[in-house]
């Protein structure tokens, strides 16, 4: 594993490069542009830089006008206030007419700076997933979340992408392209299928190193493409692993879990264990507390993951 | 491009023609918002054929003039018009709120030709077009856009970020009309929740504002002229109407929000507007037939 970096860390330098490229690209931000690291793109480009306040659901429709007139817009903001805020505006300004608007969710999950419940997503995955037209995206790490960044430039229509707020080491392999739809197993093994997306996958990767010790061979699968979501890699654990465990950084209501779960269900029924938020609120603190409140450090993985299998 | 019509007179007729059509579909589909559609046909025949650039052989022509109905529901007047324009064929009117009809009852981008939002969430459309005439500016480029929201529709909080945007933004290309007929859904505008001081609230968020009866054709060409010569400021026309507008059963009464017809309203109504009995008798017979 490389050199540490933030997914958010890589935002202003690729919207820049892509912006240097296409002159329809466009930037929206609600006063957050100095956490969502773009302060690159606003320098080089402030014409096509939009400011528009603490006011998320202006900005998603102000997205949806520009995107209109031929613009490729990136609204971007907390994922709280991408989701739970302006989850009308993204359904009806955005969604029903399938505009051309990505939306970076920024400080996914649990992982806020000590921010707390109020600034903790825990439903946006699911608010997403379940809006008609939108396509759902986590990266695992920073060189993921350019790639996911150059994919959304390119990819005409809505979509949500979840960015994480803090360093992970480098997950994906150097020469990744991501592709919606596919997820990138990182890990290959037979006995158990650990499936994640975003920070986590580093904890599931370690688990999984842990668990090869005591003669678990673990499949590792970051599954980034949260919608579209890879059915065929989810079918093909099933059948060849047997035992799925899901981690989400989010409510284990309605998250990735619940997303793999309805492919498990109607195509290759198998046994699954969830691991993430038992529908319960965010607390403030440091990540480490809150891998450790919520039962998502690597050791809890491992634990769940033994005890699963035992059954 | 569509030729400019500057006869008052004309300009009446296609506003009549908008209710009479508007009636007629509602009418066959048994239900619809007809207060506030009907409140909205002058400003409508105004805007579509004395003030806005539109090619009618081509909806989708780069540099129109956009306009977005933010207050979605009033969209049997705006399908009305569309026809009128030739966006639309005038047979498609009839299959308003039809499930396979690009016609729906809240306006869909996408399904019908002219759409340019999908409305209906009130609150959104003016937003979006912000977002369309900030794409003008940034592009270069010289359409104006337009945008028509409900009085209860100002009771929600995004139509004044969008207002704070515009002003902030300079968007002297972007006209916001109020189709103030002081009535909501249930009740009187001032009871549900009241906007006035409305010229002073709009004023104090750096818009221009222009008063205007929003039936007088005459006085909406004025407004919409005077509009053209603000700059570096956004216009708001408080367009002064009245729900449910020369329908006499449901003029002026909230429930005119949402009604379902019966066949002597709709004959009586008809009547009021000037059709003929045979056309009448056909606007029954369509009634009927759906049903």
């Amino acid at each position: 594993m490389s050199q540490k970096s933030a997914p958010r860390d890589v935002l202003g330098r690729t919207l820049t490069d892509l912006a240097e490229k296409d002159p329809n690209i466009v930037v929206l931000d609600a006063d957050f542009w100095p956490a969502s690291k773009i302060a690159q793109y606003k320098d080089r480009f402030p014409d096509r830089f939009i400011e528009v306040g603490i006011a998320e659901q202006n900005m998603m429709g102000i997205a949806a006008g520009l995107s209109t007139v031929g613009f490729t817009c990136f609204a971007s903001t907390l994922c709280v206030f991408c989701s739970r805020r302006a989850c009308d505006q993204v359904t009806t300004s955005i969604a029903l007419p399938r505009l051309n608007v990505k939306i970076l969710g920024l400080y996914a999950g649990l992982f806020v700076g000590k921010n707390g419940a109020s600034h903790q997503a825990l439903e946006d995955i699911a608010i997403m997933r379940s809006i008609a037209n939108m396509t759902v995206v986590q990266p695992a790490d920073a060189l993921e979340t350019e790639q996911v960044v150059r994919f959304a430039a390119e990819y005409d229509g809505p979509m949500y992408v979840r960015v994480g707020r803090d360093p992970r080491p480098q997950l994906v392999p150097d020469n990744y392209k991501f592709r919606l739809g596919k997820a990138c197993t990182i890990r290959d093994g037979k006995d158990v299928t650990l499936i994640a997306c975003g920070d986590v996958v580093e904890n599931a990767l370690t688990a999984a190193a842990s668990l090869a010790k005591k003669k678990i061979d673990a499949r590792v699968i970051n599954m980034s493409s949260i919608k579209p979501i890879d059915e065929e890699a989810i079918v093909k654990a099933a059948q060849e692993t047997g035992k799925i465990v899901t981690i989400d950084n989010h409510n284990i209501l309605g998250g990735l879990g619940s997303a793999v779960c309805e492919v498990v269900a109607e195509k290759m029924p198998v046994k699954v264990k969830r691991i993430g938020v038992k529908d319960i609120f965010g607390k403030s603190g440091t990540n480490e507390q809150m891998e450790k409140h919520f039962g998502l450090r690597a050791q809890d993985i491992e634990e769940e993951v033994l005890a699963f299998l035992k059954n | 491009m569509t030729e400019k019509i500057v006869d008052v007179k004309k300009l009446e007729e296609i506003a009549n023609r908008t209710r009479i059509n508007v009636v007629k579909m509602i009418a066959r589909s048994g239900i619809g918002h007809l207060g506030g559609s009907v409140s909205i046909a002058e400003i409508l025949a105004v805007l579509y054929f004395y003030e806005m650039t539109l090619d009618p052989k081509n909806p989708e022509w780069e540099d129109r003039d956009r306009f977005v109905l933010s207050k979605g529901h009033g969209c049997p007047a705006l399908y009305a018009t569309f026809a009128e324009v030739g966006f639309i064929p005038k047979d498609m009117l009839m299959t308003l709120h039809e499930i396979d009809s690009p016609l729906q009852m809240h306006p869909e981008r996408g399904l019908c030709p002219g759409i340019e939002m999908s409305t209906g969430a009130l609150g959104q459309g003016l937003s979006t077009a912000v977002g369309m005439a900030l794409g003008a500016r940034i592009k270069g480029r010289n359409f104006r856009v337009y945008a028509l929201v409900g009085c209860g529709e100002c009771n929600e909080g995004q139509i004044w970020e969008a207002a704070m945007f515009a002003s902030k933004n300079k968007l002297d290309n972007l006209v916001a009309i109020i189709d103030y007929n002081k009535l909501a859904l249930s009740g009187r505008t001032q009871e549900v929740m009241p906007l006035e001081p409305l010229y002073d609230k709009w004023v104090a968020f750096g818009w221009h504002v222009i008063e205007a009866n929003g039936h007088s054709v005459t006085q909406l060409i004025n407004a919409f002229d005077e509009a053209r010569t603000v700059k570096e400021k956004p216009t708001f026309i408080i367009a002064h109407t009245v729900k449910g507008r020369n329908i006499s059963y449901i003029e002026d009464t909230w429930p005119s929000h949402s009604v379902q017809m019966t066949a002597q309203q709709v004959e009586s109504t008809l009547e009021e507007l000037g059709c003929s009995k045979d056309e009448i008798k056909t606007a029954l017979s369509q009634m009927k037939e759906y049903k």
